[in-house]
């Protein structure tokens, strides 16, 4: 296995998800569209990790699997208090600070 | 060769579902194509003797996140489909196109200017150079990968501990049903008593 297959991959991954965080107005799919980022995070991480024999990579992976489940879990709460407060998940919506 | 196809076809479900997580408009069907997406990665993982993690991917993401996300969704109404038509803000769907394409671009401008081997960067793609091969050690990935994280980054997975204990008790205060009020379901003609 060659690491820049890898590397292409999560490339594309990753600005997949970039346009989701960009373009989507329900709460909920912004945050899976983070998931996604993360995910090509991960690929990169796990392929530099055995591209130099170095086991870091994957434990770094498994770091950064336990902050996305911490991350999911407080912006799942934000956006269900969201939807309690004005009735609406549209992010675009949520604008009160905008002046 | 078996991994070059088992990437190719891991590679398509990956990339497959996250268009799907992106481009679709009803939220559970995107939920159902993140699983999909999160079980390739998992492929993946296997593909570079990462199998520890691979079963974390499925175990934590497919099985404990999606789950979050799909009851979520649930309990906010799935019948409210998105209109990927309606544009709150002028032209933000082009624009975060463009800025998707121009931050491929660049990374890959990275990769194949600068990527590993130098300016053999485009060569690795092509299969000359920088392979990535299995760890060239007696241990299971899972002993390498204990003996890691308890001696150099103890630290860090303490840290771990303490973080989701912390987002666990501040989801739950956030969330929390304040001063008794009813909780208001979306369904018409239901009530909770």
């Amino acid at each position: 296995m060659f690491l820049n297959q890898f590397l292409f991959l999560a490339a594309i991954l990753f600005c997949i998800g970039v346009y989701g965080v960009l373009t989507r107005k329900n709460g909920v799919l912004v945050l899976m569209s983070i998931e996604l980022i993360l995910n090509a995070v991960n690929i990169n991480l796990v392929a530099f990790g055995s591209f130099n024999q170095d086991i870091a990579g994957q434990v770094f992976a498994l770091f950064i699997i336990a902050v996305a489940a911490a991350e999911v879990g407080v912006g799942l709460a934000i956006v269900l208090l969201i939807y309690r407060n004005r009735r609406s998940i549209d992010v675009s919506e949520a604008d009160l600070l905008q002046g | 060769m078996v991994d070059v196809i088992v990437f190719v076809i891991s590679a398509v479900i990956v990339l497959g579902g996250g268009l799907g997580v992106v481009l679709n408009a009803n939220p559970v069907h995107a939920a159902l194509s993140l699983v999909a997406s999160l079980f390739g990665v998992a492929v993946l993982f296997i593909l570079q003797q990462a199998h520890f993690l691979a079963l974390v991917q499925v175990v934590v993401y497919a099985g404990a996140i999606v789950v979050l996300f799909l009851f979520v969704i649930m309990l906010l109404g799935v019948d409210e489909t998105e209109d990927l038509k309606h544009e709150p803000l002028p032209y933000q769907r082009p624009m975060a196109l463009l800025a998707g394409g121009v931050l491929f671009v660049m990374i890959m401008g990275g990769l194949f200017l600068s990527g590993p081997g130098g300016s053999d960067g485009a060569v690795a793609l092509t299969g000359q150079s920088a392979a990535t091969a299995p760890m060239n050690s007696e241990d299971s990935n899972i002993v390498q990968l204990a003996r890691d994280l308890f001696t150099r980054n103890i630290l860090a997975f303490e840290a771990t501990a303490l973080l989701l204990t912390i987002a666990t008790v501040g989801a739950v205060v956030l969330v929390r049903n304040q001063g008794g009020e009813d909780l208001v379901v979306d369904e018409p003609g239901t009530s909770v008593g």
